[in-house]
């Protein structure tokens, strides 16, 4: 008899336990990609749609990849930190859910880039110029409550309006990702309108942190509706949405939710660009580099590892 | 107390211990002795902490996981945790206390929680670590919890039993992926299989012979085994677990015993144990520290829940 036969048979779970040396076998769906992606991970190698420059696609992956992995690199920070116990499930959920959209994102882009890149090599071993994200996803929320809604509030709002327009988009992998993204962006924007609510319409003090976390985001919603050169050929091939058009939809959801949370639309000034160049040509905030140095710190420390 | 009440009281306590002696289930409207409900709110409260305080050390490393795939494996581990925490908060409210309160004895230091989170994680191998040694342990203690006498407890367990066992093999897998990793890469496990061995032994509590309440609990069906036997048993499984990832267990008198049938095995540190469970170990005031900031950087936001709900229930009795 050897060792670990001694206890077996009492209890099915600590069988469980026990048969861990004899087998690796994954036969749970959440061990191949993480987080349920798999449907979407047998098209990541889909050929280019016809009419579409790849390097244009492969940039426009990165673009919605990254503003959904440096976002959920933010929101993971409420890990523990969280007001109350149901807030913790749901930020760390979105965090999962963005953080899904990323890595099917990232992947498309190296296949459609042809260089042998995967997920990994786009998150880990790029500089902060290769990022294509938005100045909102990469801000410190410096764990406040009301920034925190605020922002997940114009994120999904925005996020929302281009993945319902993307559910037709020519490249398989971009639909698919809408698909499922559509789902998980309407739970994300009707969480942060129903704090939004509360916080707005709570107490006084509530009541002014909310705005302020409001001030804070606004500066930088401009950028999410300025379409980039990229994103501009690609509408044509029927790849990409044009952001520009969204900015409608996201008008009248943002005024709604605000009156009824007795909330002032900011009047504050977007920040600027650098010769009209910012996120989506690489031209970062500082906060970035401050990500970016955390987030692939051991990935760099150990090079050919694996994990 | 007059004679009849003292007749009824009796008649209580004999069906209460006929439930028990039947090996069924106490369920929140049945009379329980008092002892019996403070003996579970102390335990189930303790348990649910930890689930809580468990978040840090592992939340630790979600901001640097080396892979996207690690990234959220650990990102759901620890997501799991805080729903472990809520079932069994909401399973010591049918006791008669809530979550509220708990918490405000954890952050004043009056309720304790498991002492292996006053480890730190210092190495992403910590990670796969704490999922094989400490989630493991914690399935050795809780799977004989599923069939505790008092049902809430018990089905709460069942559920989590079942998310820690796959927290378990996700971190062994972590693990088997590291040792055949670089040469660093291994040399990472066993520096931190080193740190962890001897703490996660200690999360049994101490020898039976210095365990008070053991007996009692025992009786009551609410612990089925001692902690030197479970113990025991997390030794023997692990063993041959330690073995296939060619790792070393660092304790010189650690050794198959036939005639026992069972690995012999040396003594823990009990200084170093009792010396973590009265607040002196590696981490206890930051955990502590940081649980406290944030429940009370989150006062505003309940506050505003709170007065958001009143005036909704206000409007609604207006409209009536
Ligand atoms: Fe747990
Ligand atoms: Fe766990």
């Amino acid at each position: 008899m050897s060792p670990h036969e001694v206890h077996q048979g009492e209890h099915d779970a600590t069988n469980a336990y026990q048969s861990l040396s004899e087998t690796t076998e994954h036969d749970d769906p959440r061990w191949a990609f993480g987080t349920g992606f798999e449907d979407v991970e047998a098209e990541i190698s889909a050929p280019v749609p016809e009419g579409t420059d790849p390097a244009d696609l492969a940039a426009y992956c990165q673009m919605l990849g990254d503003d959904a992995l440096i976002y959920s690199q933010r929101l993971s920070e409420w890990v523990a930190n969280a007001p109350e116990l149901e807030e913790e499930v749901a930020l760390a959920n979105t965090a999962l859910d963005l953080l899904g959209q990323a890595r099917v994102l990232l992947s498309r882009a190296g296949h459609v880039e042809g260089r042998g890149r995967g997920e990994d090599a786009f998150a880990y071993l790029r500089d902060q110029a290769g990022f294509r994200n938005i100045a909102l996803a990469e801000q410190s929320d410096d764990l406040d409550f009301a920034r925190c809604i605020a922002r997940l509030l114009i994120f999904s709002t925005w996020r929302l309006a281009l993945l319902h327009r993307l559910l037709g988009s020519a490249d398989p992998v971009i639909a698919a990702v809408a698909g499922k993204g559509v789902k998980e962006l309407t739970y994300h924007r009707d969480y942060a309108a129903r704090w939004a609510l509360r916080l707005g319409d709570g107490t006084e003090e509530s009541h002014r942190r909310m705005q302020a976390g409001l001030e804070w985001a606004w500066p930088y919603v401009e950028e999410l509706f300025r379409t980039s050169d990229e994103e501009r050929r690609l509408v044509e091939a029927g790849v990409a949405v044009d952001p520009a058009g969204t900015r409608e939809e996201f008008d009248a959801v943002l005024a709604q939710v605000l009156e009824q949370a007795t909330l002032a639309r900011p009047e504050v000034a977007p920040v600027g660009t650098i010769g009209g160049r910012s996120g989506r040509q690489g031209i970062h905030t500082e906060r970035l580099g401050h990500v970016l140095a955390e987030m692939q710190s051991v990935a760099r420390e150990h090079p050919g590892a694996t994990w | 107390m007059t004679a009849t009440d003292e007749r009824s009281h009796h008649a209580f306590e004999d069906e209460f211990q006929a439930t028990i002696d039947a090996d069924q289930r106490i369920e929140p409207r049945d009379w329980m002795p008092e002892a019996y409900r403070k003996t579970l709110i102390r335990q189930i409260a303790q348990h649910a902490h930890s689930e809580i305080i468990g978040m840090q050390p592992e939340g630790n490393w979600i901001s640097r996981a080396p892979s996207l795939r690690r990234k959220a494996i650990l990102l759901a581990k620890v997501q799991d945790e805080a729903g472990h925490g809520m079932y069994l908060y909401a399973a010591a409210e049918t006791l008669g206390v809530d979550r509220e309160e708990l918490t405000e004895k954890l952050i004043e230091s009056k309720q304790k929680y498991s002492s292996i989170f006053n480890y730190p994680t210092l190495t992403y191998a910590d990670v796969g670590v704490i999922g094989w040694l400490v989630d493991g342990a914690a399935i050795c203690n809780q799977v004989p919890l599923c069939r505790c006498s008092y049902g809430p407890y018990a089905r709460a367990m069942v559920r989590i039993c079942k998310e820690e066992s796959f927290h378990q093999r996700q971190g062994y897998e972590l693990l088997l992926a590291m040792v055949n990793g670089t040469p660093e890469q291994k040399a990472m496990v066993q520096e931190s299989v080193n740190r962890w061995w001897w703490p996660s032994l200690m999360m049994f509590g101490p020898a039976d012979g210095d365990s008070p309440n053991t007996q009692q609990s025992m009786a009551w069906n609410i612990k089925r085994h001692t902690n030197d036997e479970l113990r025991q048993r997390f030794v023997d499984m692990t063993v041959p677990q330690a073995a296939a990832l060619g790792v070393t267990l660092p304790d010189p008198d650690l050794r198959w015993n036939s005639e026992r049938q069972a690995h012999d095995f040396g003594e823990p540190d009990w200084s170093e144990f009792k010396a973590v469970i009265t607040g002196a170990g590696p981490t206890n005031a930051q955990r502590v520290a940081h649980r406290r900031r944030a429940h009370e950087n989150g006062a505003w936001v309940r506050e505003a829940a709170r007065a958001y709900a009143d005036k909704q229930a206000a409007k609604k009795q207006e409209a009536v």
